[in-house]
């Protein structure tokens, strides 16, 4: 029984989150480095190049990158102050076993020898597929590609997902859909010279903050923004048309706006005819989308909705950006597909500052999309099901076709089954499903109930802390390998140091557990990750995502290399799509009908508010790295409720009270943070926290039935004032946290006045 | 020596307020982890507007002015630097004077530290530490004569305080006054009854 073995605050006391104030030595320590090295951010898709100032081996600060041409210098909070996760005190570093009075440190052997048994006693009592693994697209090209073939050959599971099945995975199946290939249309170069950019469910200025200097670049030259949120975020805020609609509303818009484009004659027929199926098909599907029936659904002004239609028809270049806003739904891939169609309409792609992409959210959820670490697919972006692609892998692999496991099951439905008893045994890395999976209380119980349970992490994340085994790994600084940017950039990841005591490197740990389970055949001629890597190019090659021609040393050289690349001669391709060539085997694009459905929860007389969550700019995902250093954790200590003052006062609400919100899964209770920048109908709760503060607790696990990402972006819930009493302790705990990151002092003074 | 060249221009309408200045400028060499410059919210009910507030090195800075110890030095490239340790009294005069809110006494350290625009970096020929990282560059320090090609919004260098004329070194980004602004949310709040 994989319950937590000690109290939450025994668990607190010896592994944290504690924070991380000051470099190694602290302030007055020498500040001179002996080396920088050139790397990447360790957070989101983005991939900014970054310099770590390295002394003895210690990473004790940061000093700008900037010939790196995405970022040139630029970074984000969270890369400003990413060098302060190592030297941290809550760092694992030796294994940890559970017993039954907590967690045990042991020494590496035994607790693999406890990793073989426990995967084995559950396949040989349940069969291969009762055990599973649940990756993450924050690791290396290397990692997520040798992850793939370790679940499959090492383990022989099916069972193997990813939490970019949270991520950009609408968008994925979007992409193959219409485009035949999975990557951003073009690299953000195409931005700065469009004349119209639309952005619609992407926060780019708190989650992909450097995008936002491409936009204004675009803008200096006379480019006109639309921003399409529920909330009037920071971007937002100067858009030239700010379109707040109604949560799951998205679909309605973009529907809409093609329609519109049809009516008033903006659609380009030559390109349409040329380059395209299925375009009579999807104007079917909108014939009835008037500006006036989207109205009622977005709750936004016909005239807005026209004005952003003929905003859009009119530009001669454009640039449409897309992400979690829109992906985050049961109908995520109608939506990203209803927003190819608004591009595809007016021809306006495969040109220059002519472009479409959805803004990856996590470091490497481009790349590790594509490297087979997703219960469908296969190295290359490969499909698993399909007997060609099956049979390239197998060949570059050395195994059987029956030797390969078939698709399995995704994200939440693997949680789903472990639940349900079906999966006995999980081996977890690079995920906090406890804090990320929707409905926290499921997951609780889920993980629960696992008979064997080991996980991969640097820090005991509030998932890890289940496992009857914790393997100490690796810091992105303490490993190399190659990561692939939202813009399709393949991209070079340095070692800056050693990993601490017993740590190593994700693809380390799977090798040995892989040799342990008698699959050593093949494994072990892949030495370290160039090697994984080379084999990677192999398993590629002929694969929508080809990566055969891209070497370490080119992407050096180079200052990073755009996908596809077929050939070492190949230079690489930045912009998709050129001439209207699509990757369909017909070379034309296929746009799909998107008719209209509501979301899987709309608000009704017992849940009358919409629920809606994101990211702030200070924490990063599940928040595993970043609740742990000092300076963001100050900035952004923990959540709470924003909400329009109408609504507020409608239940007496001021700003800083308490309040309940509920919905069908849970109830939480948070401080209130009335502000204008919302929806009078939709409240916001930022999700980077565990336990009594995870808004997750109130999200449903409805998912999209082709991407089965979950509905993060829609609950309906209710909310209500309370007291002071309810609050959570662990607010407290986090406001004194914050207290320790501003002044040093680990105590609260008390009250004076 | 800081290049004449180069100036520093600060655009508050472009900010996110990601901190990433703040974070950045404490750690810059001789900072020891201390920020020198901050940024605000100015209005989060109504609005995510945010600004940065770094020196503005005036030509006559009011901060040296009342200083009764003489500690604050303004050098020959126009930067005005923190307060010269042996001189500085702790008194607060510069603090309280500053129209901008620049300089900080810091308790403990009982000296007046402020925004020397990264000396060490711009002395050298890089950028600032807060101008390098801004991810909106809202902070932007560039040749001075590119400026008018690369934004639409305008430098001013010259401010009333009071009865004063305050002139500086950096530039504040303000709207061009011939060019009307979008504020097309503005409007859908009106008509959707926000």
């Amino acid at each position: 029984m994989a319950r937590t073995p000690l109290t939450l605050d025994a668990l607190r006391t010896t592994y944290g989150p504690h924070l991380n104030l000051a470099p190694p030595g602290g302030w007055d320590a020498d500040p001179e480095p002996d080396r920088l090295v050139k790397t990447h951010c360790c957070f989101c898709g983005q991939q900014c190049g970054i310099q770590l100032k390295v002394k003895g081996n210690d990473v004790i600060g940061f000093e700008p990158w900037e010939d790196f041409p995405f970022n040139e210098g630029k970074l984000c909070p969270k890369g400003v102050k990413r060098y302060l996760q190592g030297n941290h005190p809550d760092r694992l570093t030796k294994a940890l076993v559970r017993t039954e009075q907590g967690f045990q440190e042991s020494e590496w052997a035994p607790a693999m020898d406890r990793v073989i048994q426990g995967i084995q006693d559950v396949q040989n009592k349940y069969g291969k597929d009762a055990f599973a693994v649940l990756s993450g697209v924050s690791m290396s090209n290397e990692k997520s590609y040798l992850t793939g073939k370790f679940a499959r050959l090492g383990l022989g599971t099916r069972n193997l997902d990813y939490n970019g099945r949270l991520c950009m995975v609408s968008a994925g199946v979007a992409n193959k859909k219409t485009f035949g290939i999975d990557r951003a249309g073009n690299s953000w170069a195409d931005i700065e010279g469009a004349e119209v950019i639309w952005v619609q469910g992407s926060n780019i200025a708190e989650c992909s903050p450097i995008t936002t200097d491409y936009i204004w670049r675009a803008r200096d030259r006379g480019a006109k923004l639309i921003m399409v949120d529920p909330r009037i975020t920071p971007l937002g805020r100067t858009a030239d048309l700010m379109l707040p609609l109604k949560p799951g509303s998205d679909l309605a818009l973009t529907n809409a706006v093609l329609h519109l484009l049809n009516k008033w004659g903006m659609v380009d027929h030559a390109f349409l005819a040329a380059h395209t199926t299925g375009f009579e098909a999807a104007l079917e599907a909108v014939k009835d989308c008037t500006p006036e029936w989207a109205s009622e659904l977005t709750g936004l002004p016909v005239a807005a909705l026209e004005k952003a239609a003929r905003m859009w028809g009119e530009a001669k270049t454009s640039f449409l950006l897309h992400a979690r806003g829109i992906e985050h739904q049961s109908k995520g891939v109608e939506n990203c597909l209803s927003a190819q169609n608004i591009v595809l309409a007016t021809g306006r792609i495969g040109k220059p500052y002519c472009g479409y992409a959805t803004i990856t959210g996590q470091g490497n959820g481009q790349g590790g999309r594509e490297q087979g670490h997703k219960c469908d697919q296969l190295p290359g972006n490969r499909d698993i099901e399909n007997p060609e692609h099956r049979a390239h892998v197998c060949k570059v692999w050395g195994c059987k076709d029956e030797e390969l496991p078939r698709k399995g099951l995704s994200a939440q439905e693997i949680m789903n089954a472990i639940h349900a008893g079906e999966i006995k045994g999980l081996l977890l890395l690079c995920f906090n499903p406890l804090v990320s999976l929707p409905d926290t209380e499921f997951t609780r119980a889920a993980l629960s109930k696992l008979e064997f349970f080991v996980c991969l992490d640097f820090f005991l994340s509030e998932s890890a802390q289940h496992a009857d085994v914790v393997l100490p790994s690796a810091l992105h600084e303490e490993d190399e390998g190659t990561s692939t940017s939202a813009e399709g950039r393949v991209i070079k990841l340095n070692k800056a140091v050693e990993p601490p005591g017993d740590a190593r490197p994700d693809w380390a740990i799977q090798l040995e557990i892989a040799q342990r389970m008698g699959q050593g055949k093949f494994f072990d001629h892949l030495k370290g990750p160039e090697d994984i890597f080379n084999e990677l190019r192999r398993a590629s090659s002929g694969g929508t995502a080809d990566y055969t021609g891209i070497t370490w040393k080119r992407v050096e050289d180079e200052m990073g290399v755009f996908w596809p690349c077929p050939t070492e001669g190949h230079p690489g391709t930045p912009r998709l799509f050129e001439g209207g060539r699509f990757y369909h085997a017909d070379g034309k694009a296929h746009l799909q009908p998107t008719p209209w459905r509501p979301a899987m929860e709309v608000v009704d007389a017992d849940f009358p508010v919409w629920l809606t969550t994101g990211r702030t700019v200070f924490h990063f995902l599940s928040g595993t790295q970043t609740r742990r250093i000092g300076f963001l954790v100050e900035q952004c200590p923990h959540p709470y409720l924003e909400i329009h003052p109408k609504l507020a006062e409608r239940f007496g609400i001021a700003d800083g009270d308490p309040v309940e919100i509920t919905s069908r899964r849970g109830a939480m209770v948070l401080p209130a943070k009335v502000v204008k920048t919302i929806r009078p109908d939709t409240v916001f709760v930022p999700y980077h926290w565990p336990g009594d503060l995870s808004v997750n607790r109130l999200t449903a696990r409805h998912l999209d039935p082709q991407s089965k990402i979950p509905e993060f972006k829609v609950s309906a819930c209710r909310i209500k004032k309370t007291t002071a009493d309810q609050l959570s302790p662990e607010l407290a705990e986090l406001q004194r946290m914050a207290y320790e990151a501003r002044t040093n002092q680990a105590v609260l003074p008390e009250r004076v006045f | 020596m800081v290049s004449d060249e180069y100036g520093f221009f600060i655009d508050p309408q472009r900010c996110i307020g990601c901190k990433s200045c703040v974070g950045a400028c404490a750690e810059c060499g001789t900072h020891k982890g201390r920020p020198m410059i901050h940024l605000d919210e100015m209005d989060r009910l109504n609005s995510t507007q945010t600004a940065p507030t770094v020196c503005m090195h005036c030509e006559d800075p009011i901060c040296a002015q009342v200083c009764p110890a003489d500690a604050i030095k303004r050098s020959e490239d126009g930067v005005v630097h923190s307060s010269q340790k042996p001189r500085c009294i702790g008194c607060q005069n510069c603090e309280l004077s500053c129209p901008f809110g620049v300089p900080i006494v810091f308790s403990g350290l009982e000296q007046m530290l402020k925004c020397d625009l990264c000396y060490d970096r711009t002395s050298e020929g890089h950028k600032p530490m807060c101008a390098t990282v801004c991810p909106s560059q809202a902070l932007l320090y560039v040749p001075k004569h590119e400026i008018s090609a690369m934004r639409q919004n305008k430098p001013v260098r010259e401010f009333t305080v009071g009865a004063l004329k305050v002139k500086t070194r950096n530039a504040l980004m303000v709207p061009d006054p011939d060019k009307p602004l979008h504020l097309d949310a503005a409007l859908l709040l009106a008509e959707g009854g926000w």
